[in-house]
């Protein structure tokens, strides 16, 4: 595993039934673009998370395909349906073959 | 090139962008609770130089402010989290971690920042954030020191700061430490380097004018440590004053150094008034 | 057709890019574009690109997406080295196809977005984002 990877997660602790909650996504990573050079001139590897999901209660919310072109750190915002109380997972895929995961509960107020 | 003929040229330069000149109107709530003050009338010991100081925030685009203004947005807050967890781990040969002395962060930090760098009667000399984290670290935990500008040392600073959001930078500098902020405000009015600027040069008798496409600030470092886009990561003061120094074409004084001390106090004092900040988001 | 000031500046700086960006780069987008659309054409309209008109800094760039009832919405950068930036698939639980991120842009360039509408169509909005060079270090 990368060091330091970490994931900062915002959701809302409750939310009405079927309603729209906005998320917040931050996870520390380099993203490490592969067209960088060291000081000998060669090529530093690309080593970047490639795939970002969210799903609630096992149902997709955005799946998304990342590129080198994903600033350092990467941040998603986006909005979720909660049609019931749950557990929203999130899911980080690093080209190393690492997961970094996180998941956040809602209930309904 | 002498003072006045530099004067003259960035008039000239900088009259057809009246437009953009100085700080814009925003105002800057953190997280819908935190009231920053980003604006305030220039302590007294600057009155001569300058009437009001300002905050880096209104000197940056929308875009880049918005993202200092709430936590989930600001990428710094994943470094606070990281050094929220080196709080509570035990280091070096003492089995202690910063919380077996102080406790919970948000108790024994709280107002800490605000008040750095500050004199420190026992060791007779101002101490920095970094310098009082680090002898924390040799002296009471036997641990090896933090590098000055490195990541695990910007984060801690972060995360003391982040107690103090909102409280006015209060440095001291009568007394004893009166002695420190003079060398301070000597090297602030110095010109380094082959280009032969001073601090004062651009960030006291130029902000708010363009250098090449950047807006500049004051130099203000109540947002210190700040996360930088240019970086994407977080920049301890003495890092930033590095670069600066660095950037006249000059041999820079090291991270740490008496001078960097000095110069960090007499900088947060020309602040004093403006809200702790950090960790802010600047380009 | 009426152009104005800003078009036909556009259209002069567009022009400019095409000749001297190497002609893989433009070429790279338009493959990628022509793997996620099967080659159909794209409407103007239908889908949004939220992007600064001027970045501070070309490392992080806040762009955000938006296309109601889109499946998917593919994002490119056609002045990097890889134009690929990301692409958003939403699922049933999306609230609104929408989606905010932060990217890297080599310089001043056209960033474009192309959404799968749902009923299969295609449709695509660009934004020109200026890329600034900072103050003395650069």
């Amino acid at each position: 595993m990368a060091s330091g990877v970490k994931p900062r997660v915002k959701v809302p602790k409750t939310a009405a039934a079927g309603e729209a909650v906005t998320i917040k996504t931050l996870i520390s990573h380099k993203m490490e673009s592969g067209q960088r050079k060291d000081k000998e001139g060669n090529i530093i590897p690309r080593s970047i998370i490639n795939r970002f999901t969210c799903a609630f209660n096992g149902e997709m919310v955005i799946d998304v395909t990342m590129e080198p072109a994903i600033s350092t750190n990467p941040y998603f915002q986006f909005d979720a349906t909660v049609p019931e109380a749950g557990e929203f997972v999130f899911t980080w895929y690093d080209d190393d073959g690492s997961v970094y995961d996180e998941s956040k509960s809602i209930s309904i107020a | 090139m002498n003072f006045k003929a530099l004067t003259a040229i960035v008039a000239v330069v900088a009259t057809p962008l009246s437009a953009v000149a100085g700080p814009d109107e925003d105002a800057l709530v953190v997280n819908e609770e935190i009231e920053m003050v980003t604006q305030t009338a220039a302590p007294a010991h600057l009155s001569d130089a300058l009437d009001e100081i300002y905050s880096g925030w209104r000197f940056r685009s929308d875009e880049t402010q918005s993202l200092q203004m709430d936590d989930f947005d600001n990428p710094a807050l994943v470094f606070v989290d990281q050094a929220q967890d080196a709080w509570g781990t035990v280091d070096g040969t003492e089995g202690k971690s910063c919380s077996t002395c102080h406790g919970a962060v948000d108790e024994s930090m709280a107002g800490v920042r605000a008040v750095y760098p500050k004199w420190n009667d026992e060791a007779g000399e101002v101490r920095t954030l970094v310098t009082q984290i680090n002898d924390c670290r040799v002296n009471q935990m036997g641990a090896e020191k933090w590098k000055y500008t490195g990541g695990e040392m910007a984060a801690m600073e972060a995360l003391i700061s982040v107690q103090s959001r909102g409280l006015p930078v209060n440095v001291a500098f009568d007394g004893p430490a009166q002695e420190t902020w003079e060398m301070g405000k000597e090297i602030y009015y110095t010109r380094y380097g082959q280009l032969e600027l001073s601090c004062a040069n651009c960030h006291e008798q130029n902000y708010g004018n363009m250098i090449r496409a950047d807006h500049l600030s004051q130099g203000q470092i109540n947002g210190f440590p700040t996360y930088r886009l240019k970086n994407a990561k977080l920049n301890n003061a003495h890092a930033r004053f590095k670069g600066c120094v660095r950037d006249t074409r000059a041999e820079t004084f090291s991270p740490g150094s008496p001078e960097f001390v000095a110069l960090e106090l007499y900088v947060a004092s020309r602040g004093n008034g403006l809200s702790v900040e950090g960790p802010s988001v600047r380009n | 057709m009426e152009f104005t000031r800003r078009d036909t500046l556009g259209l002069a700086l567009g022009a400019a890019a095409l000749t001297v960006l190497p002609f893989r780069a433009n070429a790279a987008a338009e493959d990628a574009i022509a793997e996620f659309t099967g080659g159909a054409d794209m409407a103007e309209g239908g889908v949004t690109l939220t992007a600064p008109e001027i970045a501070e800094n070309g490392n992080t760039v806040p762009i955000e997406v938006s296309a109601p009832g889109a499946a998917a919405i593919m994002v490119l950068a056609t002045g990097n080295p890889e134009p690929g930036v990301a692409t958003f698939n939403f699922g049933p639980l999306a609230a609104v196809q929408s989606a905010s991120t932060r990217i890297r842009l080599a310089g001043t360039q056209d960033v474009v977005a192309i959404a799968k509408l749902a009923d299969g169509s295609f449709a695509k909005a660009s934004a020109t984002v200026k890329v600034t060079i900072g103050g003395c270090g650069g």
